[in-house]
């Protein structure tokens, strides 16, 4: 045999975990880029309800808001939503991506060599975080060329509404990943993330919670989105926050940790589902 | 109907070479369905072990528990000296496993799966590209390199898969069914992979559908059936479980079929072929007698095959529920397929 090769060197705990995530990263950074053309589906949605809301609703929406509000006080309104929904559509992707993923022999390969075993995850995690932040910036870039401005929003303002961006795309993509692996090919995945781009219609991203009808009020005000909504909001754009700040941070976390512990526990035992499946 | 039993455990006899891969009493059910039913093996180091049986048998659960995929039930296995259950790090790092299902990522290309092999694997970069080089070329998959691996021959994709599985240089490799839908050209090449490999000093555990297969590479072949092992032993001990061949007459003209039928009392009829077996230890004596008898009874078959016994007849012989008579060797008692 001509190949004689060192053995592999051993890596444990922490520096293994690091070095084969990343390696996973890579390989799903590769997928995204040879295959962007869903990426760029997905991020199709918020981009077209932008200019949707804006140009056609846009003259309506903003006289509903009352207080002599014209379309450019809409567009303000509506791009700290959009943001959040165009992380919410994004992740769809993850999930499509995660469940594809999981149909594919490589994963079984994955799961007998001596590599850190949540690094496919986490690969996948990172990687549609990534993603997220590039949407986001892509579909700002767009908002800022139809007049969207911050209202002298602070350098630490910024930093804090790039951290919350972060945080709620983690959270989404964790929850987003669980709904992957639960589902048995990508057309459930997709399915199944559907309330990921569906909540953002019902929260305050396009008209105030004070617009619903009250039975719905507090469904709207309480759920995932509309807390980092108006915590967006009153970072870029000084309006009041409130207790949507810590609501926000508190829903992250706790769909965040929900996101991971339940993923885990289906990549854990998912091999023999998996098996049977095909 | 354990034919030949082998120790199953390393520990009891002092001259035996390590080892690769020894089991004992494996169990695995999904509810109630039973697939492995109490296995036990002992796999020396360096050699090419073949678990041979038919679809449902148990195979694939066999390999998957060896690799860790999944966990048995209940018994014991080690795998390169480690303990499955208590470390599998450890017998992951051992192995390389190559299973039924196409493992390449078919997104990338093939260069970029082996890379990625590599750097699982921890190799520095410059080795890294060196070992994808090397294995590439090897497989003669250099020219379809930098092509996504989905755009490769089932063929190929086999031999990508297999030199993914030798990034890392592993001293235990498991074949799951490595020829299934394989056309015999890329059979033959998966053969000579497969041959190279023990000349390197590796332990292959294959399983296969195919008699011929097992016949050809393996130095210990076991026959699983119904989850469990109905016999092991050399290929050249197995034949020697059930007696001797025997010579085959087929005719078209069912007339003709009945009378030789009624004629020759020794022989067992397969009426649905329209044919009647002889037994036969195949030399030339017992052939030119049976040619006279023909010639004098005035009986003409349309074909005339000598049937020496091969592992076809050990496997029916085995692998049939019922029981198969002596005289009925080649009886195509087949098992139920069971969906796996």
């Amino acid at each position: 045999m001509s190949t004689q090769l060192a053995p592999a060197r051993p890596a444990t705990g922490l520096s293994l975990a690091v070095r084969d995530s990343t390696t996973m990263l890579r390989r799903n950074l590769l997928h995204a880029r040879r295959y962007p053309s869903m990426t760029l589906n997905l991020l199709l949605t918020p981009v077209m309800l932008l200019l949707l809301f804006v140009y056609i609703f846009g003259d309506t929406m903003s006289a509903g808001m009352g207080g002599g509000a014209d379309r450019s006080a809409y567009v303000a309104y509506l791009v700290p939503g959009l943001l959040l929904m165009t992380i919410g559509s994004t992740t769809i992707g993850s999930a499509v991506s995660v469940a594809t993923d999981m149909t594919e022999g490589i994963i079984a390969r994955f799961r007998t060599m001596a590599i850190h075993r949540g690094s496919v995850l986490i690969g996948h995690v990172v990687g549609s975080v990534l993603q997220c932040v590039m949407s986001v910036i892509l579909v700002g870039a767009v908002a800022v060329a139809i007049g969207f401005r911050s209202a002298d929003a602070t350098a630490l303002e910024w930093l804090a509404a790039f951290g919350l961006l972060v945080l709620v795309a983690t959270a989404l993509t964790w929850i987003a990943v669980g709904m992957g692996l639960s589902s048995p090919n990508a057309e459930a995945a997709s399915n199944s993330a559907m309330p990921l781009i569906f909540l953002p219609l019902i929260s305050s991203a396009f008209v105030p919670v004070d617009a619903m009808p009250g039975w719905f009020q507090p469904i709207a005000e309480y759920q995932p989105f509309t807390p980092a909504i108006e915590t967006l909001r009153g970072l870029l754009l000084g309006t009041e926050i409130g207790h949507n700040g810590w609501l926000a941070v508190t829903w992250s976390l706790a769909l965040a940790a929900l996101g991971y512990f339940w993923s885990k526990s289906l990549f854990d035992k998912g091999f023999d589902k998996g098996a049977n499946r095909r | 109907m354990p034919v030949s039993v082998m120790p199953t455990t390393s520990r009891g006899g002092g001259l035996q070479p390590p080892a690769a891969v020894s089991a004992a009493g494996l169990r695995k059910s999904y509810g109630d369905k039973t697939v492995l039913d109490g296995i036990d093996l002992r796999i020396p180091a360096g050699s090419v072990f073949a678990l041979l049986g038919p679809n449902g048998a148990g195979k694939t659960t066999t390999v998957q528990i060896l690799s860790t995929l999944i966990s048995a039930d209940s018994g014991q296995a080690q795998v390169a000296g480690h303990d499955l259950s208590a470390d599998p790090q450890a017998v992951r790092a051992a192995i390389g496993v190559t299973g039924q299902f196409s493992a390449v990522d078919g997104l990338i290309t093939g260069e970029e799966n082996m890379l990625l092999m590599a750097d699982l694997h921890h190799l520095p970069k410059r080795e890294g590209r060196q070992v994808t080089a090397e294995l590439l070329e090897r497989f003669d998959l250099t020219e379809a390199a930098r092509k996504p691996a989905s755009t490769y021959s089932g063929g190929m994709k086999r031999r990508l898969d297999i030199a993914m599985t030798l990034v890392g240089s592993p001293r235990i490799i498991f074949l799951d069914e490595p020829t299934t839908g394989l056309d015999p050209r890329a059979r033959h090449t998966m053969w000579q992979i497969i041959r190279d490999l023990v000349t390197g000093g590796v332990t292959v555990f294959l399983t296969t559908q195919y008699l011929e297969e097992a016949d050809e590479l393996a130095d210990r072949i076991a026959v699983l059936h119904d989850g469990r092992i109905a016999a092991e032993g050399s290929a050249e001990e197995l034949k020697r479980l059930i007696p001797g061949g025997h010579i085959r007459l087929r005719f078209t003209d069912p007339a003709a079929h009945q009378r030789a039928a009624t004629e020759l009392t020794e022989a067992t009829r397969d009426d649905e072929a329209l044919a009647l077996h002889i037994p036969s230890d195949g030399s030339q004596r017992e052939l030119r007698s049976i040619l006279d008898w023909l010639e004098a009874a005035g009986i003409e078959a349309d074909e005339l095959t000598v049937h020496t016994p091969d592992l076809d007849d050990v496997f029916f012989a085995l692998t049939s529920s019922a029981g198969t008579s002596a005289n009925q060797p080649n009886q195509p008692n087949q098992p139920k397929e069971n969906a796996r």
